[in-house]
C-alpha cells in the first residue's frame, strides 16, 4: 500500500526527521490561508499522486504569490496526473500539498527496501540526488553505496557514517544524519515498511540536511497490524475495477485485450495469459480467483470480467487442487445463470474429478465449450476471440 | 531415494485443530504420510484424527518425536509458530499459510539459517514425495512416482508441471512448492542442490515467475553445479510493467526481474526453456529423449 508524500512527511515528522512546514489543501480556495499560515514570500505546491515524476510533469510548482498557488490547486484538483512513472491514464490529484520554500544547496539520494537477494533491508544512499538516479546506478555505481542492515542487530551508528561518507557529509552534517538513519530504520520496523526513498534529501543554503520528498511503501501482509497506516489508504489512486476486486479478495488487472480470464492461482493465470498470447490472442485482465473457486467466488469473477466492454469471450482454467471439479462445474454454472452470461465462455477443469465436471458442463445446456487440455482450450478461446 | 520428505518423516501439524490443517491432514495421512500428532495452543491432551494434540511444540517433541512441521497457522502467528519449531529442534518446516508480514520473514530467515534449518514457504503447497507422502495441499491424485524434479514458485502451477509428466509417464521424484513470497524460506539453488545429489531425479524441473532475480541466480547455480538436465517455464512473459513508485526498486533490482530477462539469464546458463506452459511435459521428455 502507497502512502502520498504529505501522510509520508507526516510520518517523517513523528520520527523527528526534519520536513518542510506544509498543509494539505483539497479545495483551491484554502490556498490563500495556506500559504499565510506557512509563512514567508514563496511556496513549492505539490500535487499528492501515488507516483514518481511529478516534477516534470507539472505536477510541482514554486510560486511567489498566494493567488498562483489558488491557480495551481484549480487547474489539478479532480484532473490526472501522467507521470513516466504512472499508466496512460495517470492519477487522480485529490489534494495539493503547500509547503515554505526550501533553499536548496545540493541534492542528495537515499532509500531503504526490502533486498529479496541478501534477505535484508538495504539503505541506498548517492551524492547524486534527483530524477537521473537510476542512470547513476547503472553508469556511475561508485557514486552509490548499499548498506544492508541485519534484522537481528538492527541499525547501527557506524552504518549511519559509512553512507554519510559516501553522501559527502561534512561531519557536522554526519552529526545530524546519524540520529535520521537510525529513526527511518525505526521508522521502516515499527511501520512495516516495503520502500522508503527520499529524492531529494537537500543540504540547504544553511548546511543542514532537510527531506525534501518522502515516498512510502507499506507491506500490505502487515495491514492488519498498522490500523494508523490503513486509515491513511486513498483508493482513489487504485484502478476502481481493481479495488473493487480487492475487496473481494480477488486479484485483478485490467489489460487491453478481449478474451477474459479467469484462473486459479496467481502464476497460472500469468500463464495463460502467456498461452493465450503464444496463440495469438490477447488477454483482457489477469485474475486470481484465489485457492478455492466457489460458486460466489466465480459469480463476482465473472460480473468484473463481463464490466470490460471490450471481452468478447471468456477462457475459465481451473486447476481443481484439493477442490472437487465437479464442484466447480456447478458453481461456473450457477454462476453463468446469476449474472446472464451472453458470450462464448470456454472452460478447461483439471485435477480431481475433472471428467465428472466437463460431464456436467457438457449436459447442461449451457453452451460452454469445454476442454480437459489448456492448449485446446486456449486456442478454441483465441478462434472466439477473432 | 526422494528429497525431505519419505517414509522415515515424521509429522508434526502445528494448527492442528483449525479446518485447513484438518482437511489437508485427513488427506494426507490417506495418502499414507506419517503424522504423529499436532499443536494447537489451549487445546493440549486432546486427540485430534486418532492423534494426540499438544499445547507446545517441545512437548509433542518429547512424546511422538517429530522430525519435520507442517504449519497452517494464520498469518500473524507463523513467525511464532516457524521459531517454536526451529528452536525445538525440528530441522525441516513447512509453512502453508499466506500473507505472512515481510518483516516476519526477514527475522525468521535469519535465524532458521543459523540453526541450520531447512525452511520451505511461506506462501506454499508443500512438498510431495508420490507414492511416500505428502506435506502440503497439492492434490494428490495428479502425482506419479518418476524420475522428474519439481521445484516452483507457484501453487498450481506447479500442479500443472506435475500433471504434464505424469501424463508422458515420467513421473516425480519429489515436488517442492518454494512459495511466491519476497523472503522465501529456502530457494531454487537450496532445492536445485537436494535434487543434483538425489539418485531417483533425473532432470529437473523449475517452474519461475516474473519479479525478484531467484531465477537469474539459479541460472548463475546451474551453469556451475548442476549436471543433471533443467527445464524451465517462466510465467508472466505477457504481463504488463506495473505502476511505479520511486527509483528504490528499479535501483536494487539491477534490470533484472522480467520474464525476458531470466529466459535469457536461464539460457546463458543451458537450461531449456519451454516457451509455452503447455509444452513443459514434452520439453522435458524430448531433453531426456523419451
Amino acid at each position: 500500500m502507497n502512502l502520498h508524500e504529505y501522510q509520508g512527511k507526516e510520518l517523517f515528522g513523528k520520527y523527528n526527521l526534519p520536513v518542510s512546514k506544509g498543509i494539505v489543501i483539497d479545495d483551491p480556495e484554502n490556498a490563500l490561508k495556506a500559504c499565510r499560515d506557512i509563512g514567508g514570500s514563496k511556496w513549492v505546491v505539490k500535487a499528492q499522486v501515488h507516483a514518481g515524476g511529478r516534477g516534470k510533469s507539472g505536477g510541482v510548482v514554486l510560486v511567489e504569490n498566494p493567488d498562483d498557488a489558488r491557480e495551481f490547486a484549480k487547474k489539478w484538483l479532480g484532473k490526472r496526473l501522467v507521470t513516466y512513472q504512472t499508466d496512460s491514464n495517470g492519477q487522480l490529484v485529490n489534494s495539493i500539498l503547500i509547503e515554505e520554500c526550501t533553499d536548496i544547496a545540493s541534492e542528495l539520494y537515499l532509500s531503504a527496501v526490502i533486498d529479496r537477494a541478501s534477505k535484508k533491508i538495504v539503505f541506498i544512499g548517492s551524492s547524486e540526488g534527483g530524477v537521473n538516479i537510476e542512470e547513476v546506478a547503472k553508469n556511475t555505481p561508485d557514486k552509490i553505496i548499499y548498506e544492508s542492515i541485519d534484522p537481528l542487530t538492527g541499525a547501527q551508528p557506524f552504518q549511519a557514517r559509512k553512507i554519510a561518507k559516501v553522501l559527502g557529509l561534512d561531519s557536522q552534517q554526519t552529526k545530524q544524519f546519524t540520529p535520521m538513519l537510525l529513526n527511518l530504520m525505526k521508522l521502516f520496523v515499527e511501520k512495516d515498511l516495503a520502500l522508503l526513498e527520499i529524492n531529494p534529501l537537500v543540504i540547504t543554503s544553511g548546511g543542514k540536511l532537510h527531506c525534501l520528498d518522502a515516498k512510502i511503501n507499506i507491506d500490505s501482509n502487515a495491514i492488519y497490524r498498522q490500523p494508523e497506516i490503513e486509515e491513511m489508504h486513498d483508493s482513489s489512486q487504485e484502478d476502481p475495477r481493481e479495488s473493487e476486486a480487492a475487496k473481494n479478495d480477488l486479484s485483478y488487472v485490467s489489460l487491453d485485450g478481449n478474451i477474459g480470464c479467469m484462473v486459479n492461482g496467481a502464476g497460472l493465470a500469468m500463464g495463460t495469459m502467456d498461452t493465450i498470447k503464444f496463440y495469438g490472442g490477447n488477454p483482457a485482465n489477469f485474475l486470481d480467483v484465489g485457492g478455492t473457486a466457489t460458486q460466489e467466488r466465480v459469480a463476482k469473477a465473472f460480473k468484473l470480467i463481463l464490466a470490460d466492454p471490450e471481452v468478447k469471450v471468456v477462457l475459465v482454467n481451473i486447476f481443481g487442487g484439493i477442490v472437487r471439479c465437479d464442484l466447480i462445474a456447478e458453481g461456473i454454472l450457477a454462476a453463468i445463470e446469476e449474472v446472464g452470461v451472453e458470450i462464448p465462455v470456454v472452460v478447461r477443469l483439471e485435477g480431481n474429478n475433472a471428467e465428472i465436471g466437463s460431464q456436467i458442463l457438457l449436459e447442461s445446456g449451457v453452451k460452454i465449450e469445454s476442454k480437459n487440455d489448456l492448449a485446446e482450450a486456449a486456442k478454441k478461446a483465441v478462434e472466439l476471440s477473432k | 531415494m526422494s528429497i525431505l520428505i519419505n517414509n522415515d518423516t515424521r509429522v508434526l501439524v502445528q494448527g492442528f485443530t483449525g479446518s485447513q490443517a484438518t482437511l489437508h491432514s485427513e488427506q494426507a495421512i490417506e495418502y499414507g504420510t506419517n503424522i504423529v500428532g499436532g499443536v494447537t495452543p489451549g487445546k493440549g491432551g486432546q486427540i485430534h484424527l486418532d492423534r494426540p494434540v499438544f499445547d507446545t511444540v517441545k512437548e509433542a517433541v518429547e512424546k511422538v518425536n517429530p522430525n519435520a512441521a507442517l504449519i497452517f497457522v494464520p498469518a500473524p502467528f507463523c513467525k511464532d509458530s516457524i521459531l517454536e519449531a526451529a528452536e525445538s529442534g525440528i530441522k525441516l518446516i513447512i509453512c502453508i499459510t499466506e500473507g505472512v508480514p515481510t518483516l516476519d520473514m526477514l527475522v525468521v530467515k535469519k535465524r532458521v539459517d543459523e540453526l541450520g534449518i531447512t525452511l520451505i514457504g511461506p506462501n506454499c503447497p508443500g512438498i510431495i514425495t508420490p507414492g511416500k507422502g505428502k506435506m502440503g495441499i497439492m492434490p494428490a491424485s495428479i502425482h506419479m512416482p518418476g524420475s522428474i524434479g519439481i521445484i516452483s514458485r507457484s501453487g498450481t502451477l506447479t500442479y500443472e508441471a506435475v500433471k504434464q509428466t505424469t501424463d508422458l509417464g515420467l513421473g516425480q521424484s519429489s515436488c517442492v512448492g518454494i512459495g511466491g513470497d519476497p523472503i522465501p524460506g529456502s530457494s531454487f539453488i537450496d532445492i536445485l542442490k537436494m535434487f543434483e545429489d538425489d539418485s531417483q531425479t533425473e532432470a529437473i524441473v523449475m517452474v519461475g515467475e516474473i519479479g525478484g532475480s531467484a531465477e537469474e541466480e539459479a541460472g548463475e547455480y546451474i551453469k556451475n553445479n548442476v549436471t543433471k538436465p533443467v527445464i524451465s517455464y517462466i510465467a508472466g512473459q505477457t504481463a504488463p510493467a506495473g505502476k511505479r513508485m520511486g527509483h528504490a526498486g528499479a535501483i536494487i533490482a539491477g534490470g533484472k526481474g522480467t520474464a525476458s530477462d531470466k529466459i535469457k539469464s536461464l539460457k546463458d546458463s543451458g537450461v531449456h526453456i519451454a516457451e509455452n506452459l503447455v509444452d513443459i511435459g514434452s520439453k522435458v521428455a524430448e531433453v531426456l529423449g523419451r
